[in-house]
């Protein structure tokens, strides 16, 4: 097999099929792919939920994951989310030509892995390449199917909630931002992106009253609780000191002037529980993440806005975060 | 050493707490109320983001100064950038939010969107690295900035020299803080007594002080009668500033104290100083966004450098260009009025759509407003 993707690596020829072959199906194989048609019958579900992404990051190759973790516990992490248990996966790659096969393996090893702590399975594909320049290395866009265990919703939340966060904030952003811009660090930033399933799994069986999930992703914590409070018309007041954030993230936000609440993460979410379990749930969050915590609550006194209270007894908004920030990190 | 340190004790919940009860002890000495402007953005972000204000007690009141180098660029030099971004042959390099505010023609942004090579950069010699790679460019670097920056701009001259690299060119838009205080406290209108200033002090801003030494506001005490404390950015240094500057008025003093000793020195960088004296000479006359023409409030480029001027290179329109006749910027800045007397305050005028000067850059005075709320 040749060392670089090639044009005609995605023609539908046989070189298109020995990348899938070779590369793919080596790690990724299971009873759906194996009939190799246009579409694929699946087993029936029971209340399925369904989302898509996509995913252009750079580096594609960064401390704590690649962008084949990325893709699979972003989709995966959005069913999560919800309630829905991960099943079914569509995965569908564009390529760069010349692009390293040898990375390229190393991105499917990397999903297959992040496939089996989901327990999901890939049942459909693609894979196209295009010009060099034409895109930046590899593009992921996997669509899921997950079958509906709970059902989460923002919809559910109401005055009194209390708010958690499932670990300290803004890793992935500072990571991606500090590698982008060169700047190197004693202790590199760790990525915090995972799949959450596991640990919804758990607190679905201990039947903690959750009312919704959200990771934070993109525009942060800040967006999630912004996002939530103006759907609800209520009002999020958040401690500020409760929120963790490492030493090396809280370093690259002063270097780079960032609010660490605007960074993204790419494992780590914001739930709202019922006050009578919030003390359950953060015992089971802490299993996962000793930076796991119980942040704020839910009131109706500034409806639409995120409160944020200061340790010496100030209050502050929180805005949803705008403009340009970090351009493409996920 | 690490960089927590820097910051970890001047965040202090306790050492904060503890000096909001001493500027309320010793502000009950005061028989007036004293408005304190800090002069510099940083502090007016350090200030809402903190959430101070709340800190602080009825008499002492705070007007939010002009000292954000985005937020007082005019809009013509703007379309400057924007016309200079435009041509093909050009990469034009600037510094951070400088790219989001809008001109008569649009941001730097919408000049990207349009396909104009427009990069921002984190240090200015950033450019020397561009400037190389793309021989076959003008690399334009539209610089902007109070003290703080103008020696890094003198820097990159001097290392385009040094390294006879000749494709840079500068749009020089340095300003300097005293000049900008001394109208603030000088200007006022004829015929009414309403708008006349009300600046009783300054906080003197840290990073510019840095560079230019407390000497720079000798004259305030001493003309104008007017105290400065020099503080740092973090909030226990703001609040500390602020307690020497109460303690100024109890005591019956009138000077230039400096509470941002780690960094601060009256002399300041004279390395510095030099960089910035063999490249550039003052303008006569700068005009600021919201406040007008200032007398040599501002840089530019000795002639003798005039082949790396982009002002003396390219043909660019010199007509001015008025602020939205709603827009209260002016009068905020001179501390007559708060940003939330403003019609078009949060209304017509936020920072993804910004009128006025000081909601163009998140250290504006109205930015922070709009941002963090003023929750008292």
């Amino acid at each position: 097999m040749q060392k670089t993707i090639t044009l005609s690596m995605g023609n539908g020829g046989i070189e298109n099929q020995e990348l899938i072959e070779k590369i793919i199906f080596r790690h990724i194989k299971n009873e759906f792919l194996e009939r190799a048609e246009d579409a694929t019958f699946l087993s029936e579900l029971k209340n399925p939920a369904f989302t898509t992404d996509s995913f252009t990051i750079t580096p594609l190759f960064f401390k704590g994951g690649d962008i084949g973790k990325l893709a699979v516990a972003g989709a995966c992490n959005d069913l999560s989310m919800m309630g829905a248990k991960p099943k079914f996966l569509s995965l569908s790659f564009i390529i760069e030509e010349g692009f390293s096969v040898r990375d390229f393996e190393k991105i499917v090893r990397s999903i297959k892995k992040e496939l089996d702590i989901n327990e999901a399975k890939v049942v459909t594909g693609d894979t196209k390449v295009v010009p060099k320049e034409s895109c930046d290395g590899v593009y992921i866009n996997i669509s899921a199917i997950g079958e509906r265990i709970k059902e989460f919703s923002q919809k559910n939340i109401e005055v009194g909630d209390v708010v958690l966060i499932s670990g300290d904030i803004a890793r992935h952003g500072a990571s991606i931002f500090a590698s982008r811009e060169g700047i190197e660090l004693e202790n590199e930033i760790t990525s915090d992106c995972k799949s959450l399933w596991p640990i919804v799994d758990r607190l679905i069986r201990e039947d903690v009253k959750i009312k919704a999930c959200r990771d934070a992703t993109r525009g942060g914590v800040a967006a999630v609780v912004n996002e939530w409070a103006k759907a609800k018309d209520l009002c999020f007041e958040i401690e500020e000191s409760k929120v963790k954030v490492s030493d090396e993230v809280r370093g690259i936000c002063e270097i780079l002037g960032f609010e660490p609440f605007i960074l993204a993460n790419e494992g780590t979410f914001v739930a709202a529980v019922d006050k009578n379990d919030s003390q359950k749930a953060l015992e089971i969050l802490k299993e996962f993440n000793e930076n796991a915590s119980v942040i704020g609550i839910v009131t109706d006194e500034y409806p639409q806005k995120v409160l944020l209270k200061s340790e010496w007894g100030t209050r502050r908004f929180l805005d949803m975060p705008s403009g340009e920030i970090l351009p493409r990190i996920c | 050493m690490v960089l927590k340190d820097l910051y970890d004790r001047f965040r202090d919940p306790k050492a904060i707490k503890a000096l909001s009860k001493e500027i309320e002890k010793e502000a009950e000495k005061l028989d007036k109320t004293i408005n304190i402007m800090e002069v510099c953005g940083g502090h007016t972000h350090t200030i809402m983001k903190y959430g101070l204000l709340q800190l602080m007690p009825k008499n002492i009141n705070f007007i939010h100064g002009p000292g954000c180098p985005v937020c007082i660029m005019p809009k013509e030099r703007i379309d400057h950038a924007y016309i200079l971004a435009m041509r093909e042959d050009v990469i034009l390099c600037t510094l951070g939010d400088m790219i989001k505010v809008p001109g008569s023609k649009g941001s730097l942004q919408d000049a990207r969107s349009k396909g104009a090579d427009v990069r921002f950069v984190y240090s200015p010699l950033d450019v020397l690295k561009i400037a190389k790679e793309n021989p076959d460019k003008k690399v334009i670097f539209f610089a902007i900035g109070f003290e703080t920056t103008t020696p890094m701009t003198a820097a990159l001259l001097e290392n385009a020299i040094k390294q006879n690299i000749k494709n840079i060119l500068f749009h020089i838009n340095h300003v300097t803080v005293p000049e900008v205080m001394k109208e603030l406290i000088d200007s006022r209108d004829e015929h009414v007594d309403s708008y006349n200033n009300q600046i009783d002090a300054f906080l003197g801003p840290s990073h510019v002080s840095v560079i230019a030494g407390s000497k720079i506001y000798e004259q305030f005490p001493s003309k104008y009668n007017r105290p400065v404390v020099v503080s740092g950015f973090e909030p226990v240094d703001v609040m500390e500033g602020v307690l020497m500057m109460v303690k100024q008025f109890v005591e019956g003093r009138c000077e230039v104290e400096i509470q941002y000793r780690r960094s601060v020195s009256k002399e300041g960088n004279l390395k510095a100083q030099e960089l910035i004296e063999k490249y550039f000479e003052k303008r006569e006359l700068f005009k600021w966004r919201g406040l007008g023409n200032i007398p040599k409030s501002a840089w530019k480029l000795k002639d003798e450098f005039g082949e790396f001027d982009a002002e003396k290179i390219y043909e660019l329109p010199k007509e001015e260009i008025e602020d939205h006749k709603l827009c209260i910027c002016g009068d905020i800045l001179r501390g007559i009025a708060k940003p939330t007397e403003c019609q078009v305050f949060g209304t017509a005028c936020t920072p993804q759509k910004p009128l006025g000067s000081c909601m163009v850059s998140s250290e504006g005075a109205c930015a922070a407003y709009y941002k963090y709320g003023n929750l008292l």
